[in-house]
């Protein structure tokens, strides 16, 4: 640095005295920095700072190195080299020294994303999702507009044309539609009670579908259902608040599989028999219940954020309670626990491989039933299957947190100070 | 009809709310209804819950905890017999064999936990990476899939007894498990673990010892070279006047198995790997949150005034940290005792598998089976948070 100012303070004094002296060189401009000595600047000072800056972290470096050259070979070798990436059946990936069997996975995608739903109709599982990743982008892209339409065609509109689409109108619905068509003389109402889908049961359903539909529910119902229970939680009312708390208690106090062995056999016996939910319906509550509960612990966190004046000060404004809460606490208290929410979301999402023990037949559950296949069991199949699986839920999961840090940086951008 | 007194009180006094109208009446309307409404539900279900059992002849009373159970189970720590135990036995069992795996689970996960956590503290930049990359991969994918893997993919393909893989130590790992030596404890083995005993007070004396000699005399005594003296040395005293009463019974290979040792079951294992390295990712994830949590002005402080790094992190960070790390950290230990019930996808013997499964099946008495297993799990999580909270209100004192 004094290498640096030494010239420039040299040059003024001599343009003081250029007077009498007039025919002095001066040089004028400042000469050009040296590069910084090679120990220091460049790749090499970059690894003596970060990788060899004393002798543990040095033989730390030599020992993750040696990790890596051990692993990382037989890794990509397993992976893409020695793999087998078209084969009719499973004698190739048998073949001692075979990698990972990618054909397999090819040849099990249409099972590993439908599941049993029959073949000719897939394009109604195809158009469901495709209306539903329409909506969710419509809704997370940062800057889109109208999103409260968004918001109810997702939670109120999709909802009916995804059960639509994917199971069609039993005979029961089908008579209550036509019988409501006769009623208001409605002609569209009588046409889709003609011309309904064909019924697909539950029991064909299968696949990635239904690990998104699992999770779609739970997110759907956990939000609202989480911050309802958070504000029961915290209310002055000792009734209500008993009520939340022993329900939150409860559920977080237990595993997930004992709330669906719960919705599987006990929610049956508890409602009458005609009422009896669904196969793929119980799952569905157990994951709703438990999804929220972990959701209103997260809420209650914001709430408890959120400045007492901002109460007090939409109280001092004469607001009702719903107001206050609406339009004052919840959209701060939200705002702060986005993160948590999107965890809340990634466990979800990861959880909801648990309803295969009810016999819901889930992404997971179909790859490994996958791997029994005899026409391709094989020594490295299980885990060509598990890799495809761990890679499919880290691509959602991963992406997930991403969305999250990326939206926490745009909503506390006016904040931060 | 009851609005008349309230009428001639407003007659009187002009200015008087309307009892209907006031904050409280309305509130106690709220909370009745809500109160019938939740009695309603819940007797609505108890109604229907015994129609619908007496229909479908499922037993409405605990009769069944004492009938003979009638199933194996492979892996036991009390003595249990399908022929003379009872399902009350098997309960017992699937309970203590999910303490068992919760038990080593949380000590492996908070080691790997604590070492990785600090690794992503770590200035090394490739050991920082490694660390990264192990932590966002495992909570980026499901535990279920994790402990698949580990039993399908990696332990159902190792070789057969005959071409075990060979450890260090006489272990043996191959597809029927994992099989280690077992310790056969002599006569006056006892004597060891008396002095073991007899050495750990014996280092809290002196560590009481030294803190009141370092404020009286500001001496210091060296406390962790004697406690650790004292806890390796007595013991290894006593052993050898006891004559070493200690031997090994290591497997051996016999016919197609192994005979001596202790075998331990693959689904054991694959359990204890997932759930360890699962949660170890989180472990280190609050580790590494805690250590940042404390304000850089406290190390800089500590160097300051001349504290050495190691005493630096032991007296000033540490402590410090241990405040934000341990509620967290006391969560991931239930979340790891909750997630073992996924031993049911891989048929490790725990609470779920053996009572919620096996049990429910057999009597079909789904009610009284789930109510107690969730009580069993409800009773674990609620004593640790009670005693996390005596903790957080002891920390808060000591903080101002």
């Amino acid at each position: 640095m004094s290498d640096m100012a030494s010239p420039v303070s040299s040059a003024r004094q001599v343009s003081v005295r250029q007077d009498i002296v007039p025919r002095t060189f001066v040089r004028s401009q400042v000469s050009p920095d040296l590069p910084p000595p090679l120990a220091v600047g460049g790749v090499i000072g970059w690894m003596r700072d970060n990788l060899f800056s004393s002798v543990l972290t040095s033989s730390l470096t030599l020992l993750s190195i040696a990790f890596l050259i051990w692993a990382l070979p037989d890794l990509v070798r397993w992976l893409f080299i020695d793999a087998i990436w078209s084969a009719p059946d499973g004698d190739a990936c048998r073949a001692p020294g075979a990698g990972a069997c990618w054909a397999y996975v090819n040849a099990k995608l249409e099972f590993f994303a439908y599941g049993s739903y029959p073949r000719d109709m897939v394009w109604r599982v195809d158009l469901t999702l495709l209306i539903g990743a329409g909506l969710a982008a419509w809704l997370l892209w940062p800057s889109a507009k109208h999103k409260a339409a968004a918001l109810v065609l997702f939670l109120v509109v999709y909802p009916v044309i995804a059960f639509h689409l994917l199971h069609g109108l039993g005979p029961g619905l089908r008579a209550t539609l036509s019988l409501l068509a006769d009623l208001f003389g409605s002609k569209p109402l009588a046409d889709v009670a003609a011309n309904s889908l064909p019924v697909v049961g539950t029991n064909l359903w299968g696949g990635v579908f239904v690990s998104l539909l699992v999770a779609t529910v739970g997110i759907v119902v956990s939000l609202p259902l989480g911050v309802l229970l958070a504000l029961g939680r915290r209310s002055k009312a000792p009734v209500a608040r008993f009520l939340c708390v022993m329900l939150i208690e409860i559920v977080r106090g237990v595993p997930l599989i004992t709330v669906l062995f719960m919705a599987n056999t006990m929610l049956p016996l508890f409602v009458p028999e005609q009422w009896s939910p669904d196969r793929l319906m119980r799952p569905l509550i157990g994951v709703a219940l438990f999804a929220s509960v972990y959701m209103a612990e997260v809420v209650r966190g914001g709430l408890q954020a959120v400045p007492k004046g901002q109460f007090e000060g939409a109280m001092a404004l004469g607001m009702s309670w719903w107001a206050m809460m609406r339009l004052i606490i919840l959209p701060q208290a939200l705002t702060i626990v986005i993160p948590g929410v999107v965890n809340s979301f990634i466990a979800l999402f990861k959880d909801t491989t648990l309803v295969a023990i009810v016999g819901i037949f889930d992404f997971l559950r179909a790859v490994d039933t996958a791997r029994l296949d005899p026409v391709w069991a094989g020594p490295t199949i299980s885990a060509t299957g598990y890799v495809f699986a761990a890679t499919f839920y880290f691509v959602f999961c991963f992406g997930m947190s991403r969305y999250s840090m990326m939206m926490e940086r745009r909503l506390t951008r006016g904040r931060s100070h | 009809m009851s609005s008349a007194p309230a009428g001639v009180a407003s007659q009187t006094e002009p200015p008087r709310t309307p009892f209907w109208r006031a904050d409280w009446a309305r509130g106690a309307l709220w909370q009745a209804l809500l109160l019938s409404a939740f009695v309603w539900l819940m007797w609505a279900a108890i109604d229907n819950a015994s129609v619908n059992m007496r229909a479908r002849g499922v037993p409405t009373d605990f009769g069944f905890w004492n009938r003979p159970a009638g199933f194996d189970i492979n892996q036991t720590l009390v003595p249990f017999t399908s022929a003379g135990s009872t399902y009350g036995r098997a309960f017992t069992v699937g309970l203590l064999n999910t303490l068992l795996v919760a038990f080593f689970g949380i000590i492996i996960a908070s080691v790997l936990g604590f070492l990785i956590g600090i690794a992503r503290l770590s200035r090394n930049w490739m050991v920082a990476r490694l660390a990264t990359i192990y932590v966002e991969v495992i909570r980026n994918t499901p535990l279920l899939l994790q402990l698949l893997f580990w039993y399908n993919a990696v332990l159902a393909p190792l070789p057969n007894p005959r071409q075990s893989v060979e450890l260090p130590g006489n272990i043996y790992l191959n597809n029927r498990g994992l099989f280690v030596p077992e310790p056969l404890f002599g006569v006056g083995f006892d004597w060891t673990l008396w002095a073991l005993g007899i050495a750990i007070i014996a280092s809290y004396a002196v560590k009481r010892y030294a803190a009141r000699l370092r404020v009286e005399t500001t001496k210091r005594l060296p406390v962790g070279a004697i406690a650790f003296g004292l806890i390796i040395g007595l013991p290894a005293l006593a052993f050898l006047l006891a004559g070493a009463p200690l031997s090994w019974s290591t497997p051996e290979l016999r016919g197609f198995n192994f005979n001596g040792g202790v075998r331990i079951f693959p689904e054991f294992v694959a359990l204890l790997l997932g759930l360890s390295l699962y949660t170890a990712a989180f472990i280190a994830e609050i580790v590494r949150a805690g250590v940042l949590s404390v304000s850089h002005g406290q190390s800089e402080a500590a160097s300051a005034l001349g504290l050495p790094r190691g005493r630096l992190l032991r007296l000033v960070v540490i402590p410090q940290a241990m405040r934000v790390i341990i509620p967290p950290l006391t969560n991931q230990y239930l979340n790891l005792t909750k997630n073992s019930s996924l031993a049911v996808f891989i048929g490790y013997p725990d609470l779920v598998q053996v009572f919620a499964g096996t049990v429910l099946n057999q009597t079909g008495a789904a009610v009284q089976v789930i109510s107690i297993t969730m009580a069993v799990y409800l009773v674990i999580s609620l004593v640790t948070s009670a005693g996390m909270n005596l903790y957080n209100r002891r920390m808060a004192l000591a903080e101002r």
